[in-house]
């Protein structure tokens, strides 16, 4: 690691105008470390705000859920009303790391861990996003757990995480505060980038940003899913990941909400697959026409290319498991 | 070099230490507490594993300096021999280690797993989020996956956890 100055932030306010002076936060830490002992990241100053009033999980006026953005991965997916009413958050994050990461890890550090791309992680390779214009390696290199989707000539990385995908189609929003004090309303949707011509910048965040909640809306009608696969049983990334809040009117879809993990640079949210099935009979067909859909697009860079047939499999599975009937509302 | 008090084992230490020195570093090069293991240093293999503020934590991918004033507890402080934890008997009896480096980790993990389970946390094998009523095998598995064994002493490790935990096989 190389050296670094260490503060303890005491307010959000300390936290967020010594960030915008150049310091980089740190939570829960496990994704930052990590990359901190690679010499990926080498910030100068780090800011701890372990201590800021960040951690509760409270009702908003509304009858949502306000999770603080320092409520660990563990208390977030064990939180009674979460899983209760938000299941497909709980079992996004259970799916996610190992306990002892959750544990630690924060709401969110998670939404800010970087991609897992073997290249951004090897210092002695080129990589755009650690040192842009340096190149991709990932284009023509190992690329089996890289983007199919919103890629670019720059950068086929994947955003890595679970937890955020089903926040996408819970709608949720991130609440960020500036270092003057503003403070902003993100949906997690649009928090995240795609990597255009700058994969070095994941979301949205500026200089001074400080994440302080992630706000869900009020709880929604119908089933919840949350499916993973990867490459083994448990302790893994995602290499397709899908998160569904499909709701029925009767034998017809009345609403469906589906984000996927493992396919972008961002948690994928297609509105125009969700527009294909709202009112329809559930049917191979229609189910088929909605993968038509979303892999319109897709591209595969060699070794990924068994996601775009791999995702069409998700993608039927869990519709017909979201509408089949007797399942529960 | 940053100050910071911790309190390991119910004993308070006062640590002087260089800002990068990781929480696993700390413990066993600066207080000699040499039974919590370092095997990855990058949070994959769990042989760090100690309890802080009462959760399991992969020592490695935290600094000393992040927690002062906290209470951690290490392998030493859940038995020692003659006065074995029930785990640390359990692992013993069910022989579940061979060369031994993860076992530190694998028992301080399963400890505080046993108390995550017992406050209802469901895992991702669970049929019911409101928990399961007994750790299965398949749940014990699951929650453990933090913690390799390069040995693959997986089935003894599960038959000692088991014993303790007191769940269907």
């Amino acid at each position: 690691m190389k050296p670094f100055s260490y503060a303890r932030a005491n307010d959000r306010a300390d936290a967020t105008s010594q960030a915008a002076d150049d310091a980089t936060f740190i939570a829960g830490g496990t994704n930052l470390l990590d990359l901190m002992k690679l010499e990926v990241m080498a910030p100068d100053r780090l800011v701890d705000i372990n201590r800021l009033d960040l951690d509760a999980i409270s009702e908003t006026e509304d009858g949502g859920l306000r999770i603080g953005a320092l409520v660990s991965n563990s208390d977030c997916a064990a939180h009674v009303r979460v899983r209760q009413v938000y299941p497909v958050l709980s079992r996004a994050i259970l799916a996610g790391a190992s306990g002892q990461l959750r544990n630690k890890a924060t709401t969110g550090g998670n939404l800010c861990q970087r991609t897992r791309c073997y290249y951004f992680y090897d210092t002695a390779m080129p990589c755009n996003k650690r040192e842009p214009g340096s190149g991709c390696q990932a284009l023509q290199g190992f690329n089996r757990i890289h983007a199919i989707l919103g890629a670019s000539d720059s950068c086929i990385a994947t955003y890595p995480g679970d937890m955020a995908v089903a926040m996408t189609a819970l709608d949720a929003a991130v609440e960020i505060e500036s270092a003057a004090g503003e403070v902003r309303l993100v949906p997690v949707r649009d928090f995240h980038r795609l990597p255009g011509d700058h994969p070095e910048k994941d979301n949205i965040l500026e200089a001074g940003d400080l994440i302080t909640a992630v706000i869900l809306p009020p709880p929604v009608k119908g089933r919840q899913i949350y499916r993973k696969v990867r490459d083994r049983a448990s302790y893994a990334f995602a290499l397709c990941s899908m998160a569904a809040v499909v709701e029925m009117d009767g034998d017809r879809i009345a609403s469906a909400a589906l984000a996927f993990g493992g396919l972008a640079h961002k948690p994928w949210r297609d509105e125009a697959v969700e527009a294909l099935l709202v009112g329809e009979k559930p049917s191979a067909a229609l189910f088929g026409r909605a993968a038509d859909q979303l892999l319109a697009e897709a591209r595969g860079y060699g070794s990924n290319d068994f996601k775009i047939a791999l995702t069409r499999r998700v993608l039927i599975a869990v519709l017909t498991e979201a509408t089949q009937e007797g399942a529960a509302a | 070099m940053e100050t910071t008090e911790l309190t390991v084992n119910g004993k308070r230490h006062e640590l002087e230490a260089d800002s990068r020195v990781t929480l696993l570093d700390a413990l066993r090069n600066h207080l000699g507490l040499t039974g919590t293991k370092k095997g990855c240093d990058h949070g994959q293999c769990g042989a760090c594993t100690v309890i802080v503020e009462g959760r399991r934590i992969n020592s490695c991918l935290t600094l000393a300096c992040m927690h002062d004033g906290d209470e951690i507890t290490t392998i030493e402080g859940l038995g020692e021999p003659g006065n074995l934890s029930d785990l640390q008997a359990a692992f013993v009896a069910h022989d579940g280690f061979q060369c031994g480096y993860c076992t530190p980790g694998q028992i301080c993990s399963a400890t505080a797993m046993i108390e995550e389970a017992k406050a209802g946390w469901p895992s991702f094998v669970s049929d019911d989020l409101a928990g399961p009523d007994a750790l299965s095998d398949e749940e014990i598995s699951e929650r453990m996956s933090g913690n390799l064994c390069r040995c693959a002493a997986y089935p003894n490790i599960v038959n000692a956890i088991r014993q303790v935990a007191g769940g269907k096989s």
